[in-house]
């Protein structure tokens, strides 16, 4: 085990892949005489040189056009895309070209392709550069999305995206770049998709929280424990395709209710989706409806006060949680008639 | 007298051609027989920017095409009966019925297929002469698309690119004078549309699209520079599509003048009278060349029309790679879904719509379909 934070565990993923698999090259703006935005693949040109870790002129669709061809013929590219708010320009060659080109071909050719991204709010960067759009990516057959909340897990998912056969749209984080943990030394640490990580047990309620949301979603159980006596279970699904719907079910057959947590918008969200299979194949567990904690309906403002107000934190998913539980004081709903 | 290739070599282009018109006039007529689905867009008139150009590559180059591709899987050597059965959405098809006419694929010839979106295929072209170039081989990839791809985002993006990183990639424009019913002079500023790239760092050539000589005599050049230089190249083929943009296009932003002007120089008489005139062949054996490229693609509708559906349980294959981090069809929950019924077997379309519904929901033990019966 070494400590490390989040994008120095992001950096040790691609250092070793790049060490361990010729194939394997980088692409993307500003990572390589810069270093990255975010200092992700920092000291990687230095090491791979510029062949296998490439600048690129701002040209998102492209980019990940090149990248879809290069690994359609058997290179394993990673292409950074600055934030995710970039993505949206690229959504042609992701959609029409990444996610389908396996199926629409009859399975002739595979696109091991991996895109990295970070989304996030909370840095008034306004309406165009805090997306959280993972529930877009979840939309797309074809797609398989990561959503890495902890430091082990951007090492681990990242290193199993790259060497994976399909396209994977590998959403990290803006605020957790800076944040340390735990991660498993050795080349071999690798992290199933479709394996939620249960960050916290309980048995009183699940919460389920996405990207930093699990993040904010543990810090929240303390408070239900230490405040409200409430034991309150939290998972991480770590991936979003493929899903461990399994985890999520066990779990809230165990509690009886449910909280899903995101940054994102709350229509067709992943907390929908979620609440729709939960209602779909645990109705007769749930003692409360299954309620959704999600960012604000609106474009991001830039107004500190009105950004702080628009994504979710610690104490709207502390009185979700209640509020399956009957113990917020808020008043019940009239009984139908 | 023009330059004409060996003999063997020039009788081959003119029964390509042949063959390519026939197919397509026979896929024509399948659509209106209903027997071909979605959207048709046939290549006829534009043969001689086909065959002229992929006989500038070898075996180990690689082609990608667009929408308009038929042309582009048999000038590789994709039989006509694979070609007509993905045509019909039949088993056999060359993408397994799953791409249909805009979309198809042979990897083993190394045609990377034809692809719907408009100026899709460039970056993928990009990406592929990447993977040529970090491999250290010399292999040239032509990419090519129409005048109206030459306006969208990725061809700005990907010759700047492609310039820049040096990548071995023939970019080919088929100017067949309309972007689907707008004019070249309507929606092009620039319509000398070998000049586009100047800006880019990517020279341009011109060759006359109805002359397969010409077109080769240029193709080939570019492909050798591309191959010695390592840099793209951008060759305009001057063209014109006889036929609609698909099949469902009234023709009114032409005149049947102008047609007919353009069909006066039809690049497969022009270029079998040239044989004639060189006595390679004679008036016999253009005939016997027509008459067996209407016999293969009769094979090939029969073919097609003998070649089964793609059994429903099919349905969700190839979305993902199965292996260790996919380990269902769809790993979206835990639970067996129902298994599809035949399309036959099921009165209402309700019904086929709720079970593809259910079957969305297919977990990692899915096993769509393996009740059917």
């Amino acid at each position: 085990m070494a400590e490390m934070r989040y994008r120095e565990a992001l950096n040790a993923a691609l250092r070793e892949e790049l060490r361990r698999d010729e194939r394997v090259l980088l692409m993307g703006e500003d990572i390589g005489v810069f270093g990255g935005a975010f200092k992700v693949t920092d000291g990687l040109l230095e090491e791979f040189g510029e062949r296998r870790v490439r600048d690129t002129p701002i040209s998102e669709n492209t980019i990940v056009g090149i990248g879809v061809g290069a690994a359609m013929v058997g290179l394993r590219p990673v292409v950074e895309l600055m934030t995710i708010n970039f993505s949206l320009l690229a959504f042609d060659q992701i959609v029409n070209h990444a996610a389908h080109i396996h199926y629409m071909f009859g399975g002739q050719v595979s696109v091991p392709l991996v895109v990295r991204m970070p989304q996030g709010a909370g840095h008034q960067l306004g309406p165009t550069h805090s997306h959280c759009l993972e529930a877009l990516f979840l939309h797309v057959p074809g797609l398989l999305v990561a959503v890495p909340s902890t430091a082990a897990d951007a090492h681990g998912l990242l290193k199993t995206a790259i060497r994976d056969e399909n396209p994977v749209i590998f959403i990290e984080h803006e605020s957790l770049y800076g944040v340390r943990g735990e991660v498993p030394d050795g080349d071999e640490h690798l992290v199933d998709f479709g394996r939620a990580r249960i960050a916290r047990e309980g048995s009183d309620v699940t919460i389920v929280g996405i990207s930093r949301m699990a993040v904010t979603a543990e810090r929240a159980a303390e408070t239900l424990a230490s405040d409200h006596g409430v034991n309150a279970e939290v998972i991480d699904p770590r991936t979003l395709r493929p899903l461990d719907l399994e985890s999520i079910i066990t779990s809230v057959q165990k509690t009886n209710r449910c909280v899903t947590v995101e940054e994102g918008w709350p229509h067709s969200g992943v907390g929908a989706n979620l609440a729709a299979l939960i209602t779909e194949q645990a109705f007769d567990d749930l003692d409360a409806p299954v309620l959704r904690v999600t960012g604000a309906d609106i474009p991001m403002p830039y107004s500190k006060p009105l950004e702080d107000i628009s994504y979710p934190h610690e104490q709207q998913i502390v009185q979700a949680a209640l509020t399956t539980l009957n113990l917020n004081g808020a008043p019940r709903a009239p009984a139908r008639r | 007298m023009p330059n004409l290739p060996e003999p063997e070599i020039a009788r081959e282009w003119l029964q390509t051609m042949i063959l390519i018109r026939r197919f397509e006039e026979r896929a024509g007529e399948m659509y209106a027989r209903a027997k071909v689905g979605g959207f048709l867009h046939l290549s006829i008139g534009e043969e001689a920017t086909i065959v002229g150009s992929a006989r500038a590559l070898r075996e180990t180059d690689y082609l990608i095409s667009t929408y308009r591709s038929h042309g582009h899987a048999i000038v590789r050597g994709t039989p006509p009966e694979n070609v007509m059965a993905e045509l019909f959405g039949k088993v056999d098809g060359c993408s397994g019925g799953r791409g249909g006419s805009m979309h198809m694929f042979d990897l083993s010839r190394r045609f990377m297929g034809g692809y719907g979106i408009v100026g899709g295929n460039l970056p993928i072209a990009a990406g592929i002469g990447l993977a040529s170039d970090y491999r250290g081989s010399d292999e040239v990839t032509l990419c090519t698309f129409g005048d109206g791809a030459s306006n969208q985002g990725t061809f700005g993006e990907t010759l700047n690119l492609a310039a820049l990183w040096r990548l071995p990639v023939v970019f080919m424009v088929t100017n067949n004078q309309f972007g689907m019913g707008t004019s070249l002079r309507r929606h092009s500023a620039v319509t000398d549309l070998q000049r586009k790239g100047e800006s880019l760092g990517v020279p341009g050539l011109r060759c006359d699209g109805m002359d397969v000589l010409d077109t080769h005599r240029v193709l080939a050049d570019a492909v050798q520079r591309v191959r010695e230089e390592r840099r793209p190249v951008l060759v305009e083929a001057v063209t014109y599509r006889f036929r609609g943009h698909s099949m469902a296009d009234p023709e009114q932003y032409r005149s049947k003048e102008e047609v007919a002007h353009w069909r006066e120089r039809d690049p497969i008489p022009a270029f079998g009278n040239q044989l004639v005139a060189a006595g390679i062949i004679d008036e016999g054996e253009r005939e016997r060349i027509d008459a067996q490229a209407i016999e293969r693609v009769d094979a090939a509708v029969a073919f097609a029309d003998a070649s089964p559906y793609p059994a429903p349980e099919t349905l969700y294959d190839d979305v993902y790679v199965l292996d260790a981090q996919v380990r269902g069809r769809y790993s979206t929950t835990t639970t067996p879904p129902p298994a599809p019924s035949r399309p036959s077997e099921i009165d209402g379309s309700d019904e086929i719509s709720h079970q593809i519904t259910t079957a969305l929901q297919a977990g990692e033990n899915a096993s769509v379909g393996e009740d059917a019966s």
